[in-house]
């Protein structure tokens, strides 16, 4: 599907910037405010149709060479092995942790495990939606 | 992380490396890396000898979701340890043969990845003390042996093989699963050992004898038990490396192990002794009598195992009858016969595992199996040759090989079990050396044609394809070292016998001292002796006139076979599924929906008017404030419009009016996270519609008659009115206790102010991670169904 659109196009240029931004913020913000793994994903699923639908697909494949397959298969193996690896420090399955860190620049901050898992999630909603939408617009 | 839970992860993560780095290795083969994974491991678990030998035993646990009692229990002892060291040592010396035998042109990192799939799961088979844990292995290994067998699969019969492997062996499986389920409602306990510390309590128990013969059956299933045995010839058309590790050495042995394993809980019984000595004894006959008229060596082979595996099966059985003795002489005399098993089970792995390898020389050097165009290749492979004499005249059990010792065991056990004071054998006991004899008779028979078919007789080099030339060094190394090993226990089988089997035989028999014999080739001119030398006399003559008794197999009708049953059971199987969906499955959208309301409604709305939780009460409700009013109706005018709209566009922009609406209702009730995902969804919903409609042909009115409609409405209203029903009475009926009290301490237990993150990813993670995986292969579905089309790839398949 090719639409020439210069509108549409310097929009989208600022526009996906805007909203890749808004997708890290809501994927980090996750934990204390609304926001996570899913929805944070979701967003920058969007960002990426939205490039893909201004531009054409080679253009963007040429931009962003990912494999979003390859992505979604990676986030569900991050998910999984984020969630076994607790066994081998001596807990259950799925046991998360946390812990607050003096970091440089930072300060006092909360790093806790969920958000590996939480990135798995994230990683997968990215590769599945894209693969979806990129599958079914390509068909010939 | 213990050594042992490091030994059964290393192959996976191993096979999970290889397709990383097999591209980077240029013209080296990836199986010599492969190689050293078992060799390792090999070395890990000969380092445990002397430590099991003098009686220790290991165990390690990680917790896994010990609120089920579903814990990686590792438990290492002499039986366990046979079956570990039989993997590694046959994976070292399969894998060393395989780099030889394959041609470049096979996927090789798709063989070698299957190949440690399966390792790493036939070592959790055998390593595991938590019987779930055991039974994910235990179906992995079905799994990796459905691919390995499938490793060929432009070939029809490739495919054939491997999916009768996979139905029988997973069939088998889930009977096992639910035999555990029943042995853990029985004693509460997942792991096999405390089982067997406490069964002796439940033999009164109902579910003891069905969950007997639910693990009986998955045990029968994978070591090819008659009338399972089926699959295991048809497997042959796995490449022969496969075959000789796979499906000769390792895994067929699995049921073996479950039956040792298993021994202790279930032994002592008549119901035990009799099933599985009389499977066992029914197999041994079966298979020997059908290798016979064997032409394809391979298939031969397949068949040879088959009835190997029922001997070692039918001592097992025997053998269980020391537990109803308990220690003491006659626990003793008995126990010898589970001695002998464990001694054949080695023993089967190195002849099998050579004359596989041998099979795989001839067919790759001369480019036929087919024994009617072999013959007179003596000459021309005399080093082959001499391997196939000594796997052959081990199995036959003939002396100087170590076939020989645990055959004459095997009699010894037979005798024993025939002359046995109790499960009132005294009737029918004397069958057991009579059918034992007769089928070891057949064994020397095919073994004879093993050898004199292939070596012997007239060279035809017109019915080959290749002049026959000894194969490269590396390709007779391993069948070198199992001949050697052949010979080597036949002179020193106390080695064996002290430090491996002697432990071993405490696993399966418990309190059964003095059960393990000093092993000696010579005790005089005994019943077993003359037994021997009457299969020697009686199977030259068969083999001699085998031309004029041959015509028995045609007794039995084409038809009449297992196989038969099978293809016809798996025909109407397809016919009458395929009768019964094409009903339903009218390809037209509104009947879906009609099933799926329908359903719903029943359930549901069923469920809410039985339970009594229908109870509406507005009176501790707030004001609704007019705004609310407001975008309730704009959301009930948007959803009515639908119903009227004439095109696509305009009803999928009406869809998102009803979706936005919601978000904004979310934002009202104070539910940011809700409503931010409802509106990307909502978005990227909308996205995709207009994709879809890019390909769609033109919309056109629907002429429904007047039935459908009102039907379809019944339905619709019907749905709604369950649906809000449901939502009234959710804050009257409390039918169970509340559990959001747990989640308010959120903060604290999982460091997170957000309340709905911490139940997703943390409280409720299981959900999410299983919900990522359903998410994943919706993905891959979407994609496969759309850009993976009958192309140049399935066209070089057969049909």
């Amino acid at each position: 599907m090719k639409i020439n659109d210069v509108i549409l196009k310097t929009v989208s240029q600022a526009g996906v910037l805007i909203i890749l931004t808004f997708g890290v913020y809501l994927f980090l913000s996750g934990h204390n405010q609304p926001g996570g793994g899913f929805i944070g994903g979701l967003v920058l699923a969007t960002a990426f149709v939205l490039m893909f639908l201004t531009f054409d697909s080679e253009t963007v494949n040429k931009a962003i060479p990912f494999d979003f397959k390859k992505i979604s298969a990676l986030g569900v193996l991050l998910a999984f092995s984020s969630s076994a690896l607790p066994m081998f420090f001596g807990q259950p399955f799925m046991s998360q942790t946390f812990g607050y860190f003096d970091l440089p620049i930072f300060g006092k901050t909360e790093l806790a495990t969920v958000t590996l898992f939480e990135s798995g999630v994230a990683l997968t909603v990215i590769g599945v939606v894209v693969n979806i939408i990129t599958s079914i617009s390509e068909d010939e | 992380m213990h050594l042992l839970i490091f030994a059964i992860l290393f192959p996976f993560l191993a096979a999970a490396l290889i397709p990383l780095i097999h591209r980077r290795l240029g013209p080296l083969n990836i199986g010599w890396l492969v190689l050293a994974v078992p060799f390792i491991l090999f070395g890990i678990f000969a380092w445990q000898i002397p430590g099991i030998s003098s009686g220790d035993t290991i165990a390690a646990t990680l917790h896994w979701i010990p609120s089920l009692g579903i814990n990686f229990s590792i438990y290492l002892d002499g039986l366990s340890l046979i079956l570990a060291l039989l993997i590694t040592g046959m994976g070292t010396l399969v894998i060393l043969y395989s780099i030889y035998y394959l041609s470049p042109t096979d996927s090789l990192p798709h063989f070698y990845a299957y190949l440690l799939l399966f390792m790493g799961a036939m070592l959790g088979v055998v390593l595991s003390d938590n019987l779930l844990v055991l039974y994910v292995f235990w179906e992995l290994t079905s799994i990796s042996s459905f691919l390995l067998i499938a490793f060929w699969f432009h070939r029809k019969n490739s495919r054939y093989g491997a999916q009768k492997s996979l139905l029988i062996t997973v069939f088998g499986g889930f009977g096992m699963l639910a035999g555990f389920l029943m042995l853990h409602t029985m004693t509460g306990t997942f792991s096999v050992r405390e089982i067997v510390s406490t069964i002796g309590q439940y033999s009164d128990h109902g579910l003891f004898y069905p969950a007997m013969f639910l693990v009986l059956l998955g045990a029968f299933t994978k070591s090819a038990q008659f009338p399972f045995h089926i699959w295991l010839p048809d497997a042959m058309e796995a490449p022969t490396p496969v075959s000789a590790y796979l499906h000769s050495a390792t895994m067929v042995k699995a049921g073996i192990y479950l039956v040792a394993r298993f021994t202790p809980v279930f032994g002592g019984t008549s119901a035990w002794f009799w099933t599985v000595t009389l499977v066992g004894l029914v197999t041994l006959f079966w298979g020997s009598f059908c290798a016979v008229r064997q032409t394809d060596l391979k298939a031969l082979l397949a068949y040879s195992t088959v009835s190997q595996l029922g001997l070692i099966m039918s001592l097992f059985g025997m053998g269980s009858a020391a537990l109803h003795f308990g220690d003491g002489e006659a626990g003793a005399v008995y126990g010898l016969a589970t001695f002998a098993a464990l001694f054949h089970l080695v023993n089967h792995s190195t002849f099998k595992g050579a004359l596989f390898m041998v099979v795989g020389i001839v067919d790759h050097q001369v480019g036929t199996r087919d024994i009617r165009r072999l013959g007179g290749l003596m000459a021309f492979l005399p080093i082959t040759f001499t391997f196939a004499v000594i796997g052959s005249f081990s199995m036959a059990g003939l002396p100087l090989f170590n076939g020989f010792l645990s055959k004459e065991m095997f009699f010894t056990a037979s005798l024993n079990a025939a002359g046995l004071p109790a499960f009132s054998a005294e009737t029918w006991g004397w069958l057991i050396p009579v059918i034992a004899w007769t089928a070891s008779v057949l064994t020397f028979v095919y073994c004879m044609i093993i050898v004199f078919r292939t070596f012997f007789g007239k060279h035809q080099p017109k019915k080959l394809d290749k002049k026959p030339v000894e194969p490269p060094f590396g390709m007779l190394v391993s069948p070198a070292i199992l001949s050697i090993l052949i010979v080597g226990v036949f002179f020193v089988p106390n080695l064996l016998g002290d430090h491996l089997l002697r432990p071993a035989l405490n696993g399966v028999l418990p309190g059964i001292t003095g059960a393990a014999p000093h092993i000696s080739a010579w005790h005089g001119f005994n019943t077993e002796l003359w037994m021997t030398i009457g299969i020697i006399v009686v199977g030259f003559l068969l083999y001699k006139y085998l031309r004029i008794w041959k015509k028995v197999y045609a007794i039995i009708p084409e038809g009449w076979t297992f196989n038969a049953l099978y293809n016809k059971f798996l025909e109407s199987l397809e016919e009458n599924s395929n009768r019964l969906t094409s009903k339903y499955m009218t390809g037209y959208l509104p009947h879906y929906f009609a099933y799926i309301f329908g359903f719903f409604i029943l359930a549901a709305g069923g469920t809410l008017l039985l339970t009594g939780a229908l109870s509406i009460d507005f009176s501790t409700d707030t004001p609704i404030p007019s705004y609310e009013v407001i975008l309730a109706v704009v959301m009930a005018i948007a959803a009515i419009a639908i119903l009227f709209v004439k095109s696509r566009l305009t009803s999928v922009l009406l869809n998102g009016v009803l979706g936005y609406s919601i978000a904004i209702f979310f934002v009202l009730f104070r539910a940011p996270d809700l409503a931010l995902t409802q509106l990307v969804i909502e978005t990227v919903t909308t996205a995709l519609f207009l994709l879809c409609f890019y390909f769609l042909p033109e919309w056109k009115p629907e002429a429904a008659s007047k039935n459908l409609k009102i039907r379809n409405a019944v339905i619709a209203v019907a749905g709604g009115l369950t649906v809000t029903l449901i939502a009234l009475s959710v804050r009257a009926g409390n039918l169970y206790d509340s559990i959001s009290s747990y989640y308010e301490n959120a903060y604290e237990l999982a460091g997170g102010k957000n309340i709905v993150n911490a139940i997703l990813g943390d409280f409720r993670g299981f959900d999410t991670m299983l919900e990522t995986l359903v998410l994943f292969i919706a993905g891959i579905g979407v994609y496969t169904l759309i850009r993976i089309k009958g192309g140049k790839e399935t066209r070089k398949n057969e049909d």
